[in-house]
């Protein structure tokens, strides 16, 4: 399936903005994927109803019935090898897993069959399948529902990873990447969900291959992605008392890396940091600074630093769960060592 | 050999075809095995000598538009379906004729215009796939059948249970095809299973099912053909667990130390290629020269497999890394 360049556009609707969540805009997302092209469906466990465990597809299996809208069994493995063979066969299946701990069930599945098939066959057979999944902490879930692992899938060729991290992502991000010959998966962060905002009523699909850059600064470059990005910017604005100057760059893809933006960006800055809610070692954080390291050394005037989730499961406690994952004054208080203040 | 309603279909033709497939398959993969030690061909290469009955049963009653999903010990699948020889050959050699570009080998033989998606490596990986395909088919309402072969190991993955279970539920047309060798490498059923009657566990799913001589090319045709027309007829799924034995290792790894020799000999002469041959030519339905002329045919064709693989080349390292995702333009036929 060729990528049309009029794929893209915006399906014709009114113009003016409307009040939304990032919830709401995946569902549109999904419903308007099931309006335009029958081949879609959607699966997963208690996708239908039970109305999605975050909500996410309530009153689609009203709309579109329980073929379309398909509640699986606890079988992460099977539904989304499932999810596989469906679209090797021509359809073009969402597959939503619960939260990216789950997944690891299926982990099998997406590495070793979907990420593998088009390279080990030559060509010869695509998996264009969707996985859609939940990630990240903050609701007090503890050390099974709470990690980011994104940045581990961001680590397999064959895979598109996508984290949108604003209304206009969540909405435009879902048709283009079912327009893609190749899995893709999104993560949808859990603090986003509830997040509300105004969104064009012509809202539509999006590109899913740049970085954006959502502040522009001067004096560093801050790179994040997800559900990171808003700490993010309320850093950067918070450093404004501090005369420091931040450019924020919204990754939108984990894989592949826009790498074009981030250095373009950090050359001119010439100093970085990191936001990544994933674990430090081995992190996409640390993927990106060996990036950064590797094409802009020597236009650094500082070395790159980084924020990322502590190195311990992640707690259920409140105090604990917070002081675990980046925020927005870890962030604040890493730029300003970055210059040397305190 | 068993007597079926389906013996009608046995006519001279039929019962030389029969034959022919399976000499093919153990002619062929007596050739791998010694251009293995050649240092020809590379990697892990699983033989299915002695099993050889259940690829050319099965595979012979699907049609051009029903799917085939294997296993790491595939070349008589993917030979039954009709994968050219040179093309499976130089896959094993890791040319780019092969069948996928060389990229594969032995384990990952694919071919989309056959519609046979693949050897999996990963135990039980293939089932889900075809899980996938068959819902395909369901949700189009198209009456393809989809044919899952995997071993007795498979069983004990958590993707047999995920897999059969799903495909009762929502009555998808899948034809599973257990090839019970009694062995998952070196480990014997009995030490891996508390139920070691592998076609009762299909029944707990309410799938319909049948146990039988996997090495009897006859009653694997009978009973393929009794499944797959119930398949195409109820959308639903059907299970035939094929008793059998492998002959030779495991893998060329394999020093076999967890069977005696007096074992397998004790299944040697059961195996399907001499106890059909003797069967056809005691009742007067082959002649030797048949069998003459069918050893010929192969080794011919077997000849021209080597040669076109040898004759083979290397796909150029600057196209290693084509094809990781797709490129606009070479997009496969899905
Ligand atoms: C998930 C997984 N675990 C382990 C292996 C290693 N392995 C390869 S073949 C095999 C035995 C499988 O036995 P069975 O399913 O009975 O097939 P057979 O080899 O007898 O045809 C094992 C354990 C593997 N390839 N995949
Ligand atoms: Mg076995």
């Amino acid at each position: 399936m060729n990528l049309a360049p009029d794929a893209l556009k915006a399906p014709a609707g009114g113009g003016g903005l409307i009040e939304t969540t990032y919830r709401e805009a995946v569902r549109e997302a999904i419903r308007e994927a099931m309006l335009r092209d029958e081949r879609v469906f959607m699966m997963g466990e208690d996708v239908g109803r039970y109305g999605g465990c975050y909500a996410v597809s309530k009153g689609l299996l009203a709309e579109f019935g329980p073929d379309r809208i398909r509640d699986t069994p606890l079988s992460e493995s099977g539904f989304t090898g499932a999810g596989i063979g469906a679209a090797m066969a021509g359809l073009r299946p969402i597959v939503e897993l619960m939260t990216v701990n789950f997944s690891l069930l299926a982990l099998d599945q997406i590495l070793n069959t979907a990420a593998t098939i088009r390279h080990m066959s030559g060509n010869q057979f695509g998996v264009p399948l969707v996985i859609r999944m939940a990630t990240g902490a903050g609701r007090q879930l503890a050390a099974q529902h709470s990690h980011s692992l994104e940045g581990w899938y961001a680590h397999i060729p064959g895979i598109k990873v996508l984290a949108p991290a604003t209304l206009e992502d969540a909405r435009g991000m879902l048709w283009t990447a079912l327009l893609d010959p190749d899995p893709v998966l999104i993560f949808e962060n859990v603090m986003l969900y509830n997040m509300t905002g105004q969104l064009s009523a012509a809202a539509g699909a999006v590109d899913i291959d740049k970085a954006a850059v959502r502040r522009a600064g001067e004096d560093i470059t801050l790179i994040t992605y997800g559900g990171s990005l808003w700490k993010t910017l309320a850093a950067a604005t918070a450093l404004e008392s501090e005369n420091i100057r931040a450019e924020v760059i919204d990754l939108r893809s984990l894989r592949p890396l826009d790498d074009d933006t981030i250095l373009r960006s950090v050359r001119k800055t010439r100093r970085a940091l990191i936001v990544d809610e994933g674990w430090r070692s081995g992190s996409l954080a640390a993927e990106i600074c060996a990036r950064i390291v590797e094409g802009a050394f020597f236009e650094l005037d500082a070395p790159v630093r980084r924020v990322c989730s502590e190195e311990v499961p992640i707690p259920y406690a409140r105090h604990l769960e917070e002081a675990a994952i980046p925020q927005t004054s870890k962030i604040v208080a890493a730029v300003k060592t970055v210059f040397g203040r305190s | 050999m068993t007597e079926t309603k389906d013996k009608p279909h046995l006519t001279r033709a039929h019962a030389l075809d029969l034959l022919g497939q399976m000499v093919r398959i153990r002619r062929f993969e007596d050739k791998c095995a010694e251009l293995y030690t050649q240092e020809k061909i590379r990697g892990f290469l699983h033989l299915y000598d002695g099993e050889e009955a259940i690829a050319v049963g099965v595979i012979s009653v699907l049609e051009e538009r029903d799917r085939v999903v294997s296993t790491y010990r595939e070349h008589g699948h993917a030979l039954v379906r009709g994968v050219p020889m040179g093309a499976a050959l130089a896959e094993m050699y890791g040319k780019q004729e092969g069948c996928c570009l060389g990229r594969g080998g032995s384990m990952h033989l694919f071919d989309s215009a056959r519609n046979f998606y693949g050897g999996n490596a990963i135990v039980g990986g293939g089932l889900p796939l075809a899980v996938g395909l068959g819902l395909a088919d369901h949700m189009r309402r198209e009456s393809n059948v989809t044919a899952c072969f995997f071993g007795d190991g498979a069983v004990a993955e958590g993707e047999f249970h995920e897999s059969l279970n799903l495909a009762a539920l929502w009555s998808l047309p899948i034809l599973f095809v257990c090839e019970n060798n009694l062995y998952a490498m070196g480990t014997a059923l009995a030490l891996t299973e508390s139920e070691t009657d592998i076609q009762r566990k299909s029944t707990c799913y309410r799938i319909q099912s049948e146990a039988l001589d996997g090495m009897d090319v006859v009653a694997v045709e009978a009973a393929a053909r009794r499944a797959v027309r119930a398949v195409r007829e109820t959308g639903k799924p059907y299970f035939l667990e094929c008793r059998t034995y492998r002959l030779r290792a495991h893998s060329m790894f394999d020093a076999q130390l967890y069977r005696d020799k007096a074992e397998v000999e004790s299944w040697r002469h059961r195996e399907p290629i001499l106890r059909f041959s003797e069967w056809l030519q005691s009742n007067n339905i082959v002649h030797p020269e048949d069998i003459a002329r069918i050893e010929s045919a192969v080794a011919a064709e077997i000849e021209q497999a080597v040669a076109f693989a040898e004759a083979g080349q290397w796909e150029p390292v600057e196209n290693l890394k084509r094809f990781v995702c797709a490129e606009v333009g070479h997009e496969p036929g899905t």
